[in-house]
């Protein structure tokens, strides 16, 4: 595993793999009564924020804190231009006061990397501009291993804003690499360019894909793409791409659904979707997120080893319903 | 500083403007070329051994930066001179984008003045098109054309013009001082915050596309308003292939029209997007192989008249930031020969007297550069480099002579390094040196 997490794309299977098993047994401190281990005390972790993401900045710092890291939270909203520090003056700072660890959030594409370049700290990378989200990608690996055995053959839609989404990127990277078939569907002027060059299989048609699908994610779409001209509506955007009770319906039984949040509810899901215990994942996507960052945060800040994490092969957890289709 | 008499001796001489490619000595006397050939007249002249080198006219830069007046902490026109001159260039074009824009008699004599004060390059500065190259109304190019500037090439340099009708008023308007109008060719509708190439590795980065048919489109639309004016149209440093195959067809029916490439456009692709550097950001951006190999084309066939570096120095604070934040453009003057070279010339896309030709006469032809570009007959100008064409050097950013340190190409071993130049007789670089 790389020094840093900057990109779901730097991960093997074998790294994946490592992530989710080490996620799974630290989920088990979440159910103590004390939900909380020693591996990270003395460690200085920052969540460095340019944009405002109250759960993805929350997520870690529990993550940290479960682990025993001190967190400090650097919120630093707005361009480095516009707020007259720049990026690196930033990196520098806080490398002067010993962090080991720098997560970032950054509205600019790319911005980790060149933070990866001027600090000593692990940077992970918590979401750059319309690029990546590798943590959201793990997270949604975990989520979707607790209902599905294996990835090999799994079929995953990704429905929405592929263009502008850094969740797409990093869960066709990651899931690409774990052998899932991904499918994209959105209209053709939210995919990205040269598409076709992608491991994935890319449909303009919700309803024809849905049907073979056994995970349906969903993506927040912005107000501002229809402001841009990117689709005609909301109305017409929601009547395409959106996922309602009857897209639902035919859905297999044993399929899915997945949001990253935050939701556009009315838009591309509909409440009544996105609230159903049978089939939504959402809520326990948002708690498998505080175990995955554990883990990651375990994995590259080298903590002493967790007791019991290191013992044997950590079983995965039992698929939740039938799987029809295996892979 | 101007010897009387001084002779090149026993140098490969590469004049194309003169169709001469062989060995030979080359007089210098009084500041002009007394006589090239061999077996010439020592008659006291100081003796520069040039064996092993080759002798041509002075590089010609038609699309240099050089930031004064307004970004003197980047580059002046000292600093930029004296890249120019250890680049092997002795005519460079600075761009009209300062602060204040050169829109006028004003800013455009004191460039040129400065360039006289510091005397390592003859520098011809480009006016712009537009009043503060805001693209709404025409500046005053008869002033900036009677000035004691005496501008013949107007562009409004990073802004394409933006509607068809200005460009064919700026191109018939300009026939009235024999000028050329030179577009930066880009579709702003369609590069709108736009940060790379539109293609494969944009989509992965999630950085906003330029897709190539922005550029063309406006090729496309230039050369016919070319046609449509008879006026002096030049193209931009152009970056993609369908650009390159607008220009050959156009110039094939007759339009008048000449266009540059620059080095990174027929060197480096989009893939060096990939980790971010901003020193990869450039404007029209590094696009694909297939691009690279259709400029390299071009430069070959003609099609492309001239290599310009687009040198575009920006200061370190400037760069060091996020991709999306930090401006466009790269060094270019002191690799220009090494990478002409190194890429053109040993693949065996260009031969060497086609690579010098793209660096002299080439652009010489594309505007009015009086005394540059050959041919090196006598009575011209003594406007001279003498170059070694197989050194290998390696490019250190520390060691520019530029004021900033914004080159893609460090830690690049090149071939080609220029010794000596000569500005009207006198040494501006000698072995390898800048004079001041």
């Amino acid at each position: 595993m790389n020094k840093h997490l900057l990109s779901a794309g730097d991960l093997t299977a074998a790294d994946i793999t490592r992530v989710l098993d080490t996620a799974a047994h630290l989920a088990s401190v979440t159910d103590r009564a004390i939900k909380k281990v020693p591996t990270l005390r003395g460690r200085t972790v920052c969540n460095l924020f340019f944009e405002d993401s109250t759960r993805t900045r929350i997520s870690f710092e529990l993550a940290a804190k479960r682990l025993s890291a001190d967190v400090i939270n650097f919120s630093a909203k707005g361009s480095s231009v516009a707020k007259g520090e720049s990026l690196k003056d930033t990196a520098v700072t806080l490398e002067a006061m010993g962090v080991d660890a720098i997560v970032v959030r950054h509205g600019a594409s790319g911005a980790p990397w060149q933070l990866a370049r001027w600090v000593d700290a692990v940077v992970i990378n918590a979401g750059d501009g319309t690029h990546e989200h590798p943590t959201q990608a793990l997270l949604d690996l975990y989520t979707m291993r607790q209902h599905f055995p294996r990835f090999g053959g799994l079929r995953v839609a990704i429905v929405g804003d592929v263009l502008h989404s850094r969740v797409a990127r990093s869960n066709v990277l990651a899931l690409t690499t774990m052998g899932a078939e991904v499918t994209l569907v959105a209209p053709p002027t939210l995919l990205p360019a040269r598409v076709d060059a992608w491991p994935v299989a890319v449909s303009y048609d919700l309803d024809a894909v849905l049907p073979k699908q056994d995970v349906v994610m969903m993506l927040r779409v912005q107000l501002e793409r229809q402001q841009a001209g990117f689709f005609p509506s909301l109305r017409e955007y929601a009547r395409l791409y959106g996922l309602d009770a009857v897209r639902l319906a035919a859905m297999a039984p044993h399929a899915i659904v997945m949001h990253p949040g935050p939701m556009n509810r009315g838009v591309e899901i509909a409440a009544e979707v996105a609230d159903s215990i049978e089939r939504s994942v959402i809520a326990s996507q948002v708690s498998n997120g505080i175990s995955v960052r554990m883990a990651m945060l375990y994995l590259l800040l080298g903590g002493p080893p967790v007791p019991g994490l290191d013992d044997g092969p950590v079983q995965a957890a039992e698929p939740a319903g039938e799987v029809v289709r295996g892979g | 500083m101007v010897a009387e008499r001084l002779l090149l001796l026993g140098g490969h001489v590469v004049d194309p403007a003169a169709g001469l490619d062989q060995t030979a000595d080359v007089l210098v006397a009084g500041g002009q070329v007394a006589a090239v050939g061999s077996g010439l007249d020592r008659g006291g002249a100081e003796v520069v051994d040039c064996d092993g080198l080759v002798v041509c006219p002075g590089f010609v830069d038609l699309h240099v930066h050089l930031r004064e007046p307004g970004r003197e902490d980047a580059e002046t026109i000292e600093s930029g001179s004296r890249a120019a001159a250890l680049g092997g260039f002795t005519a460079v074009c600075p761009m009209p984008n300062t602060d204040p824009v050169a829109d006028n008699a004003g800013v455009v004599e004191m460039v040129a003045a400065r360039g006289r004060e510091v005397g390592l390059v003859d520098v011809f500065p480009v006016g712009a098109v537009t009043l503060g190259q805001r693209g709404v109304e025409l500046a005053e190019l008869g002033a900036m054309a009677r000035s004691a500037a005496a501008v013949d090439c107007f562009s409004d340099d990073g802004r394409p013009i933006p509607t068809a009708r200005l460009l064919r008023l700026a191109l018939e308007y300009a026939r009235a001082f024999g000028a050329v109008i030179a577009d930066h060719a880009e579709d702003a509708s369609l590069t709108d915050g736009a940060q790379m190439h539109e293609g494969e590795v944009s989509a992965m980065l999630g950085l906003r596309g330029w897709p190539a048919a922005a550029e063309e489109m406006v090729v496309a639309r230039d050369l016919l308003l070319a046609e449509l004016t008879g006026g002096r149209l030049h193209l931009c440093h152009l970056s993609s292939g369908g650009s390159v195959e607008l220009v050959r067809a156009a110039k094939a029916r007759g339009v008048r029209v000449t266009a540059e490439a620059a080095p990174h456009h027929f060197t480096l692709t989009d893939e060096a997007a990939r980790g971010f550097d901003p020193v990869f950001k450039v404007n029209p951006p590094l696009r694909e192989k297939a691009d690279v190999e259709a400029v390299r084309q071009g430069l070959a066939d003609g099609t492309l008249d001239a290599v310009a570096t687009d040198h575009a120095p920006h200061a370190r604070e400037d760069k060091e930031v996020e991709w999306a934040a930090a401006p466009p453009g790269m060094l270019g003057l002191e690799t220009a020969l090494g990478l002409v070279l190194t890429e053109l010339v040993e693949p065996g896309w260009l031969s060497l007297a086609q690579a010098v030709e793209r660096l002299t006469a080439g652009p010489a032809r594309c505007r009015r550069l009086p005394g540059h570009g050959g041919p090196l007959e006598a009575g011209t100008p003594a406007n001279l480099t003498a170059f070694d064409p197989a050194a290998r050097w390696t490019v250190d950013r520390a060691a520019l002579a530029s004021r900033a340190r914004n080159t893609p190409y460090h830690g690049r071993e090149l071939r080609g390094r220029v010794v000596h130049v000569l500005l009207r007789g006198a040494f501006t670089v000698r072995d390898g040196r800048a004079a001041r």
